[in-house]
């Protein structure tokens, strides 16, 4: 079989896998998330932590609720980072400097997952399992509570209750993502991946030289490093490390687990809110996105650019020989479209094309179809702004599910619209016009500029990929792109949950044939439309001193 | 399909306006209105409106930086730059220009007047109109000028109020009831009316007019507050893009004067829209008040476009004010020639317009002939409750409500004749009976079908606005049987019969619960706290005061009829807010393709392929980018002002064709514009 027709196929059966298990499992996220009954093991987890499940909470209490249990998690996994020589299993490693141990703290609490270090080389199994571990899960869950939170909000009248943020974080974590974490592990175990505590092994290679293998737990971490869109690796190599991912079944399996929940999430929307037909919509407009950043991707990667690309068949350089071009492509833009970050390619040698689509993958928002949760809130809120000046148009002020769109509901869109633009943008500035800066990029001229505008792309929209080639340990680095990644996270979290709030405090307007009908084809094109518009507005002059600049050179 | 008002289409009933139609916009208008637009330079003026204050702060820079370091291209860009903020004041001005205009015109009314104020005593006193204060009472005789607002509490006059409405035509005015109200700088024509007096000085109905149409008390409405908050937001995008441009070309190798930066920000912020946002306001009251409507505030306006209930008063909106005559039913042994001549002579001499239809129907039928000399015209009386006629030979005709005619005549009530009246009835038509007597004793000869007549195309109007959305309730005192048969004939959603004010407020208050936004009209002092409590009430301005001051709008001619059209204005202000948003933004893209690759050829040449539009040198890309920025705003005040034309049809298929228009327009007009403007540009940079 062609590499073509083994693209095609591998492309064919990830979308058939995703519609089979679309609608029981976003039915089934839905039931858990609108279901008033409490099983043992939670009732008594909430007695542990004190909590009245029965509680309910209005935006203020919500929004209070994530950024205390985010607090919290930041200031115990950087204790967990920095000491981790004193905790048992640590492999003898010491503990990370602090401005390392700060940066990936917020990286993993923001569920953004950016490594400025190597993990086999700087982590013990303690601060993988209960520092990192933990936070791909909970972080992962922060994140569909949010947009959970959002879409109750819609279907509430005169009445701002969002649900109980604890309830929604335990019950995500138990009955969601620990059993489908659960099950992906063995099934990563079956297919080779490594979960073992056996001590390092050095073995002699082919070719004469010594290797060290680490082990650990490693599928384990897998799991969730896709399923909740972490993209935090085990191994420096992340999904290019053959113990995480071992073979072009487990490749594609990974593929269907980042994309998972995303893809899932838009029919526990329609489920929710009682309009089926607005889940399609959304999930077709993400849908559209990602098949055209894919398509994009793959003509300039398997069409090859340069001589030796085209004398190797295509542009192999930074991808596993194993893997191929199509599954190399595949994967790097579903993990920038789902704000994962986990890589089994060097985005860096891509083609311009090839790296400048995975880096407007992300600019997009993350909607393509955007991390578990965020790309959901993230999609709405692109909605509500194509709805506001299209809304106009119809004649009537404008309205989304019944909800008002007016002053104070656009003040929160338009300040999320600008949060991640204006940390790319201020970051790549700052960080371009510093002299130091020249030395930490790998390369020269239009690539060198990619790497440091994909750095701060990926840290503001909570991605996590790294292009490679720049150095990035320097404190300017660390904290610079820790500050993109917190307020890239958080800001937007708060402005949705804050609009949430004014959303479910209005009564709402009944649909006639003068309201904007927005479950239709038209809509969706016009809200990726106003995506593609926004990214491309804001980020076309520095794209073409990047990758346009490269490619038409 | 049919076009709803846009630009409204005057009707016989607004003929007569006190505004002068001014459809286009002349050339000479935008010269007359340079001036002040050179005065908003004033940055204190500015403020307001932050897009264009951004404007303004380049134009400062760029001009300090062409006299630090003078050069035909610094020059070219600050003194298109300065004319960018002049334009954006043009459109404001030129809006506002208007308004002025219909507000000298009211001005001249609002004389100085002279009013006699009644003592308590009886005693008359002159003093200044001025002067009144609320609870005051004056005299007006004929030949004099109202001089305020105010109720008339004794007597009755007809008032000349064509300094107000247009319409030549005098009215009644009179105490009690709902014609009470007149208005200051009307004049009385005839007999002597005590007012008194409502309004302070300076806030009276006039004064409210004039502020109005001015513009003075304007304010902006939730929906441009918001629409302005997204501007913002895509200004402070902009500015970061650009601002973080400068270090990213200095890395490249390219750096970029400040000039080019300041012009390429321009040209991304959304000018065009920043620049006409308040025009557009302005001009959507402007095309109420050219109908002859006065919206109080924006918001009104704004609110109209929402609707998506109308409560319409049955008489004078959906039928003609009068019921006419249908048909003649003939009792057993009458002819139907014999009946229809009976009816038609009744009512000869007859001047109402049931009168008259009876007339015209048998005359359709085929009767003729004159008065017969010698009869005698018997009017109506509310005793009798008949009319007829006493002819010379004592024959006597009568036409009236079936018990009084069937006590004129006596015996007892045939049973076809009780059958014919309860058909009709249920029909919701009346019934009028028709009879004579002479010496040999009376007899009824049948029946008149009066029936209520459904204006002219009103089913096609109803049908159009289901189309919008928009649900239509009709209010009527009928009784339901009568309510329904009409509202069924005329295509209204729904009916409220036997209506009292209490019931229609009830109506709008559930209909608001459910998150509808209700219209409607009224004049009565009792439908004033349903004005109140609608999201678009206008008051008639033949209504009392307590009405015109419950609703947000009055209407100068008192014609219910034309809520549809202010809906229609409302929804046109909106689309033409969201087509010039859409259009302004969707520049952008041609702007960057003609910016970004003079930017930056030199440093990476490959860029050149994005210039697709093959403009002639890098400067002068970017100056006729700005040049087009700025001109683009001139070209679209006219649109601004007219409004973007609004077909009634569903939601999706008016957003495909403006999307269609303003989008893919705004997108591809700017390539061919720029283009253009470099082609004259070009050569004269190159001298």
């Amino acid at each position: 079989m062609g590499a073509t027709a083994a693209g095609l196929l591998t492309i064919l059966a990830l979308v058939g896998v995703l519609a089979l298990v679309y609608r029981p499992l976003g039915d089934y996220m839905a039931g858990v998330l609108t279901s008033t009954r409490h099983s043992k093991v939670e009732t008594l987890g909430y007695r542990v932590i004190g909590v009245d499940p029965e509680g309910r909470q209005s935006a203020r209490g919500y929004a209070l609720s994530v950024v205390g249990f985010s607090v919290v998690s930041l200031v115990v996994l950087f204790a967990i980072l920095v000491g981790q020589s004193v905790l048992p299993f640590s492999r003898g490693l010491p503990g990370m400097p602090w401005d390392m141990a700060l940066n990936t703290a917020v990286s993993f609490v923001t569920n953004t997952n950016w490594q400025s270090y190597a993990g086999e080389s700087t982590l013990g199994w303690t601060a993988q399992m209960a520092g990192l571990a933990v936070q791909n899960f909970v972080s992962a869950a922060v994140g569909i509570a949010v947009a959970i939170a959002l879409v109750r909000a819609f279907t509430r009248r005169r009445n701002d209750d969002l649900g109980n943020f604890w309830v929604d974080l335990v019950r995500i974590n138990l009955r969601i993502l620990l059993p489908l974490a659960l099950v992906s592990a063995l099934v990563l175990v079956g297919l080779g991946a490594v979960q073992s505590f056996a001590p390092d092994r050095v073995v002699d290679t082919v070719l004469g030289g010594q290797q060290t293998l680490t082990f650990g737990p490693v599928a384990s971490q897998e799991a969730i490093k896709e399923l909740g869109t972490n993209g935090g690796g085990f191994f420096n190599a992340n999904s290019a490390h053959p113990f995480e991912n071992p073979t072009a079944l487990s490749n594609l399996i990974e593929i269907f687990l980042l994309l998972l929940i995303p893809v899932c999430l838009t029919r526990t929307f329609g489920t929710m809110i009682g309009s089926r037909k607005h889940g399609y919509a959304v999930l077709g407009a993400m849908t559209f996105l990602w098949g055209a950043m894919l398509t994009v991707a793959l003509v300039s990667e398997v069409g090859g650019h340069g001589d030796s690309a085209r004398a190797a068949g295509a542009a192999m350089e930074g991808k596993e020989t194993q893997l191929g071009t199509w599954a190399s492509t595949l994967f790097a833009i579903s993990t920038t479209g789902t704000s994962t970050g986990a890589v089994n390619s060097a985005h860096d040698s891509f083609t311009p094309v090839g790296g400048g689509a995975a880096m407007l993958n992300m600019m997009f928002g993350e909607v393509s179809p955007g991390g578990v949760g965020a790309g959901l809130y993230g999609f709405l809120i692109v909605a509500v702004l194509a709805v506001f000046v299209a809304g106009l148009m119809v004649g009537r002020t404008p309205e989304f599910l019944g909800k008002k769109i007016g002053t104070t509901e656009m003040t929160y869109v338009a300040l999320y619209t600008l949060a991640s633009p204006a940390l790319v943008l201020i970051g790549v500035g700052v960080a371009i016009a510093m002299p130091s800066s020249a030395d930490a990029m790998g390369n020269v001229g239009g690539h060198g500029f990619s790497e440091v505008v994909y750095a701060y792309t990926s840290a503001a929209n909570n991605n996590g990929s790294a292009f490679g080639g720049i150095t990035v340990t320097s404190t300017f680095f660390q904290l610079t792109l820790a500050a993109a990644m917190l307020l890239g996270r958080f800001v937007p979290i708060l402005l949705v949950l804050r609009l949430a709030g004014s959303l479910a405090r209005q009564g709402t307007v009944p649909t006639t044939a003068g309201t904007l009908p927005t479950h239709t084809v038209q809509f969706a094109a016009l809200t990726v439309g106003v995506i593609a518009l926004v990214a491309g507005l804001t980020f076309f002059p520095t794209l073409s001193l990047g990758p346009i600049a490269e490619a038409l050179s | 399909m049919t076009t709803l008002t846009t630009p409204p289409e005057p009707t016989t009933h607004t003929s007569s306006k006190r505004i002068p139609t001014q459809q286009g916009l002349t050339g000479r208008q935008l010269v007359a209105q340079l001036v002040p637009a050179v005065r908003k330079l004033d940055p204190r003026h500015l403020w307001r409106n932050p897009v264009v204050l951004i404007v303004w702060l380049g134009s400062v820079l760029t001009t300090v930086l062409a006299i630090a370091d003078p050069s035909a291209f610094a020059i070219s860009i600050a003194v298109w730059l300065w004319l960018t903020v002049v334009f954006a004041n043009l459109a404001e001005a030129v809006a506002e220009g208007r308004g002025k205009a219909q507000a000298d015109s009211l001005r001249a009314a609002r004389q100085d007047s002279v009013a006699r104020l009644l003592g308590t005593d009886g005693v008359e006193t002159q003093v200044a109109g001025t002067e009144l204060r609320p609870g005051d009472r004056v005299v007006v005789e004929a030949g004099e000028v109202v001089p305020g607002d105010g109720d008339v509490v004794e007597g009755v006059a007809s008032v000349d109020e064509s300094a107000i409405t247009g319409e030549s035509a005098p009215v009644i005015r009179e105490a009690g009831g709902d014609r009470s109200a007149v208005t200051g700088g009307t004049t009385v024509l005839s007999d002597r009316i005590v007012v008194e007096i409502t309004s302070a000085p300076g806030h009276t109905f006039l004064d409210k007019m004039i502020a109005l149409v001015e513009g003075a008390s304007r304010r902006k409405t939730p929906n441009e507050i918001a629409l302005s908050i997204l501007l913002i937001s895509l200004t402070l995008v902009f500015l970061l893009a650009v601002a973080s441009l400068a270090p990213m070309a200095r890395y490249a190798g390219a750096p970029q004067s400040t000039v080019v930066l300041v012009a390429l920000l321009v040209c991304l912020i959304p000018t065009t829209i920043g620049a006409l946002l308040s025009a557009i306001g302005i001009a959507g009251m402007d095309r109420l008040v050219r109908v002859n409507v006065l919206a109080m505030s924006g918001r009104a306006v704004e609110a109209a476009g929402d609707v998506s209930t109308l409560l319409l008063d049955k008489t004078g909106t959906i039928t003609i004010g009068n019921r006419q005559a249908s048909r003649f039913v003939a009792m057993p042994g009458v002819g139907d020639d014999e009946l229809r001549d009976a009816a038609r002579l009744s009512s000869l001499a007859d001047q109402t317009p049931e009168g008259r239809s009876i007339v015209t129907l048998a005359e359709e039928q085929g009767g003729s002939g004159g008065v017969p000399q010698g009869a005698e015209f018997v009017e109506f009386t509310a005793q009798t409750r008949m009319s007829g006629i006493d002819l010379a030979g004592g024959r006597l005709v009568r036409k009236g409500a079936a018990s009084a005619v069937h006590r004129w005549v006596g015996g007892d009530v045939a049973p076809e004749l009780a059958d014919a009246v309860d058909e009709i009835s249920e029909a919701g038509g009346t019934p009028l009976v028709v009879a004579e007597r002479s010496g040999t004793g009376g007899r009824v000869l049948g029946v008149v079908h009066l029936k209520d007549v459904v204006k002219d195309g009103m089913r096609e109007r109803f049908d159009e606005l289901r189309r919008m959305g928009i649900r239509t309730v009709m209010i009527t005192g009928d009784n339901p049987k009568t309510a329904k048969a009409i509202a069924d004939e005329a295509g209204v959603d729904d009916f409220l019969a036997e209506a009292t004010p209490e019931d229609k407020l009830a109506l709008i208050r559930e209909e608001q619960a459910g998150g509808r936004m209700v219209a409607m009209t009224g004049d009565g002092t009792n439908d004033a706290p349903a004005l109140a409590a609608a999201d678009v009430g206008v008051a008639m301005n033949t209504g009392t005061s307590a009405a015109k001051e419950a609703g947000n709008m009055v209407d100068l001619d008192s014609d219910p009829t034309k809520l549809i059209d202010v809906v229609a204005i409302g929804k046109q202000l909106l689309i033409t807010r969201g087509a010039l948003t859409t259009f302004s933004i969707a520049n952008d893209v041609a702007k960057y393709f003609a910016i970004i690759p003079a930017m930056f050829v030199a440093a990476y040449p490959g860029l050149d392929a994005l210039n697709v539009m093959r403009l002639g040198s890098p400067e002068s890309a970017i100056l006729s980018a700005v040049i087009f920025n700025a001109l683009v705003i001139v070209g679209l005040i006219p649109l601004a002002l007219r409004g973007v034309a609004y077909r009634a049809a569903s939601a999706a298929s008016v957003l495909n064709r403006n999307l269609l228009v303003f989008g893919v327009g705004g997108v591809v007009v700017p390539f061919l514009g720029i283009k253009l403007i470099d082609l004259v540009v070009s050569p004269l940079l190159s001298l």
